[in-house]
């Protein structure tokens, strides 16, 4: 039997994969947007578990919300990749460190 | 009848407009403009003062004080301008204004060649406003606008030639001293406030004073617990100290000789016959407070002997003929100070007047001499003047003459009642004080006819060159001493005519005013004095008119006394100079003590000027640029160090940011999560 539990380990499975592949990636900035979708899609199972558990359908109606976010913030993402990659020529996370104090 | 308000307005108001056009306007409307207009202010402002005197003595008219208009209010406390018109007032009004005019018209002479003439007429002008607000006051806040104000255009005048350092030294010297007076006179103006009704008018307060049921003359005040000090005495005294530096009083005295440094016409006008002797005109107006007090009555009497005799003394061994003239103004008001410490005001008040005529005349003559000199002011290269300028040699000898004491002249009732009134107290000190006028007396004698001696007779000690002569005036300033461009003449009209105009008051002023005013009731209720301590009463008793007082005059003390100086003085500067030097060598300790006046200024360099800079440099060192500044480098460089650790955090690369949120929020999420459940639970 699959229990609601089940899914919100997956879902923070999931998350810590996501933040596990922000710090430890240290090449480049795609993985980095992959690693924020995955968040998000771990928040969408915890969502939609909730939703079928409880049996309020709103949860799944907001799954829809956020994936059309984020596909917005991934195309957004991407062209700002492109933007970067066309000023300083390389996508290295470690060469990007304007911001130094 | 009343006086009329916009009378006294003008009077005030007419100067002032003198002073401002000429002050702003000067030199787009030139020299002749600038003193026509600033002449033209104050003589109408003499005439209307004599018609303001002529209405109160002869008039018939009633003494006016009236508020004019509201200054300021704060709570219940409100400041007017106001006039208090009485017989005192109008008296002060006429010297004030008579003296000023008389300088306006000599200045044109003194200052032709002055670049700042037209600034000059616009500060004398001010002057003339500012000691009539003083005078014509009937509140005691007005009245220190007044006081302040003098003061200013005191210092501006001294400081009138401000390239030279000396001059600069003066006018920073007199302000200085004259702020530690000022402190006092403040002190005791919110004595007054505080302690006498709660008002600055002078009706109420002198009501109060002497309202028998509130029994002011015994009335204590614990100023530091446990100690009962007592109020009119505190009160009087720092009034007293105002007066004090006003009036050069010992030890406040040290700024008049220095004074000198500026032109001639305000040494007449502001250093000898009006600004100084507002301290005696105050403290005769205050005379209902000063009679509650014994002590300060008593002390007023001490100072004021000290300085008669003592600052005369000083006056013996200068050598700048204006200098002499300086010192015998604070011995003179030495005199004034003893005439009020035993509570005798009228005398004071009437050697006022007197001596206001007197010793303008002699300045305006040492300034007459002065001119001729080319600006030498040292009496060891003068001499034999008489025959170049007999003008100014016949004045000079009336006013000497008067400062003297002669029978008859003006400075002879004057003095004479001064010196009685001190013999006929009782008062603590009058013995000490009885002496000192009396010693005075042979001093003033002595220095009067020394400066006479050495300025007008004997040999000429200066050299005319005739060589030269060709280069003209331009030059005539830097001369060696004792040499001029060519003979000393007689100065202008304009010189001339105010010294004759002083010399006539000088002669019969006294004769003519004494009855009325020392033994009349001229001053009626202006000038208060208890019946215990009416020592100008009790004279009044022996005093038969004026002329049976010049006879009586030659059987008495100060008569042979005087007589006395002007033998020795005669006897060394006229016929024998070289015993002044022998005597001077003779004498060189007491030739020390008095050259270097008593060492006061030398002490108050060391002690006050120089103690104050080290204290301020103390101040500066220690406060502001270690503790204050310290403060605020400390402060920056912490905060400097400090981000120079944090920055490190900073690095620049996003991974590292973006642990920082989580980790933020993992502990904001935990943290309130586990406050939750606390209250929860």
């Amino acid at each position: 039997m699959i229990t609601l539990a089940h899914f919100l380990s997956l879902g923070a499975l999931l998350f810590c994969i996501a933040v596990a592949g922000i710090f430890i990636n240290r090449k480049n900035v795609i993985v980095l947007l992959m690693c924020i979708e995955l968040m998000l899609l771990a928040v969408n199972t915890n969502f939609v578990a909730f939703s079928r558990y409880l049996g309020d359908p709103a949860g799944q109606v907001f799954v829809f919300f956020i994936l059309t976010v984020a596909a917005a913030e991934a195309a957004i993402g991407l062209a700002i990749l492109v933007v970067l990659f066309r000023n300083r020529a390389t996508i290295d996370v470690t060469a990007i460190d304007t911001l130094k104090g | 009848m009343m006086l009329d308000k916009y009378i006294l307005l003008t009077i005030v108001l007419a100067p002032l407009l003198g002073a401002l056009i000429a002050g702003f306007f000067g030199k787009r409307i030139g020299r002749v403009a600038s003193h026509s207009v600033t002449i033209t202010g104050v003589g109408l402002s003499c005439a209307l003062s004599i018609h303001v005197l002529y209405q109160l003595v002869w008039g018939g008219a009633e003494s006016f004080n009236q508020n004019l208009y509201t200054w300021f209010e704060v709570g219940s406390t409100s400041a007017h301008v106001g006039f208090l018109i009485d017989r005192l007032t109008a008296m002060m009004m006429v010297v004030v204004t008579f003296v000023s005019l008389m300088v306006h018209v000599y200045t044109i002479g003194y200052m032709a060649e002055d670049d700042g003439y037209e600034r000059f007429f616009s500060y004398i002008a001010l002057f003339t406003f500012s000691m009539l607000m003083l005078v014509m006051s009937n509140n005691f806040l007005q009245l220190f606008f007044g006081w302040e104000a003098v003061g200013l255009v005191s210092y501006l005048l001294i400081g009138f030639w401000y390239k030279r350092p000396t001059a600069i030294f003066a006018n920073m010297k007199a302000f200085l001293v004259n702020r530690v007076g000022d402190f006092g006179f403040l002190l005791g103006i919110a004595g007054v406030l505080m302690w006498f009704g709660g008002s600055l008018d002078y009706g109420t307060v002198f009501a109060h004073a002497q309202d028998p049921s509130l029994d002011m003359a015994s009335r204590s005040v614990e100023l530091i617990a446990g100690h009962p000090w007592h109020v009119a005495t505190i009160v009087c005294i720092c009034l007293f100290i105002g007066a004090m530096g006003k009036s050069a009083q010992v030890p406040l005295h040290v700024w008049l000789p220095d004074s000198m440094e500026g032109p001639t016409p305000i040494s007449a006008l502001i250093h000898a016959a009006t600004m100084v002797t507002a301290g005696i005109f105050m403290v005769a107006r205050m005379s209902p407070l000063f009679e509650l007090s014994e002590t300060a009555l008593t002390f007023v009497l001490v100072i004021g002997a000290t300085t008669a005799l003592f600052t005369g003394l000083i006056g013996v061994v200068q050598n700048d003929i204006k200098r002499v003239v300086a010192y015998s103004t604070l011995s003179q008001l030495g005199y004034m100070t003893v005439a009020l410490g035993v509570s005798a005001y009228s005398a004071g008040v009437f050697h006022l007047m007197t001596h206001a005529f007197f010793k303008a005349l002699l300045f305006l003559g040492a300034g007459s001499v002065i001119i001729a000199m080319h600006h030498e002011q040292d009496m060891r290269h003068m001499g034999g003047l008489r025959k170049y300028m007999p003008i100014t040699w016949i004045t000079m000898w009336i006013g000497s003459l008067a400062l003297a004491g002669a029978p008859g002249f003006a400075g002879f009732f004057s003095k004479d009642a001064i010196i009685e009134a001190v013999g006929e107290s009782h008062r603590l000190g009058a013995g000490y004080a009885y002496f000192c006028v009396l010693a005075g007396v042979f001093i003033t004698a002595l220095y009067s006819f020394r400066l006479l001696y050495m300025t007008f007779h004997g040999k000429e000690r200066f050299v005319v060159d005739k060589v030269k002569q060709h280069h003209g005036h331009v030059d005539h300033e830097h001369h060696a001493p004792g040499h001029l461009a060519h003979a000393p003449n007689e100065s202008p009209w304009v010189v001339t005519v105010p010294l004759v105009l002083l010399a006539i008051p000088s002669v019969v002023v006294g004769f003519l005013t004494i009855g009325p005013m020392l033994f009349g009731d001229y001053f009626g209720n202006a000038i208060f004095v208890r019946e215990a301590n009416n020592v100008i009463g009790e004279l009044g008793h022996e005093f038969h008119g004026a002329t049976a007082m010049v006879l009586h005059g030659f059987t008495q003390a100060p008569f042979w006394i005087a007589l006395a100086g002007f033998g020795t003085a005669t006897w060394i500067w006229l016929f024998n100079p070289s015993i002044a030097d022998k005597a001077e060598n003779a004498l060189r300790p007491l030739h020390t003590v008095l050259a270097n006046k008593y060492w006061f200024d030398t002490i108050y360099q060391a002690v006050f000027a120089r103690g104050g800079l080290r204290f301020g440099r103390g101040l500066w060192r220690g406060s502001d640029a270690a503790l204050i500044d310290g403060a605020i480098n400390g402060s920056a460089s912490l905060v400097d160090q400090l981000s120079a650790l944090v920055r490190r955090i900073q690095s620049g690369y996003l991974y590292h940011y973006a642990f920082a949120m989580i980790l933020g929020l993992i502990l904001l999420l935990g943290g309130s999560w586990w406050v939750f459940a606390r209250i929860a639970a």
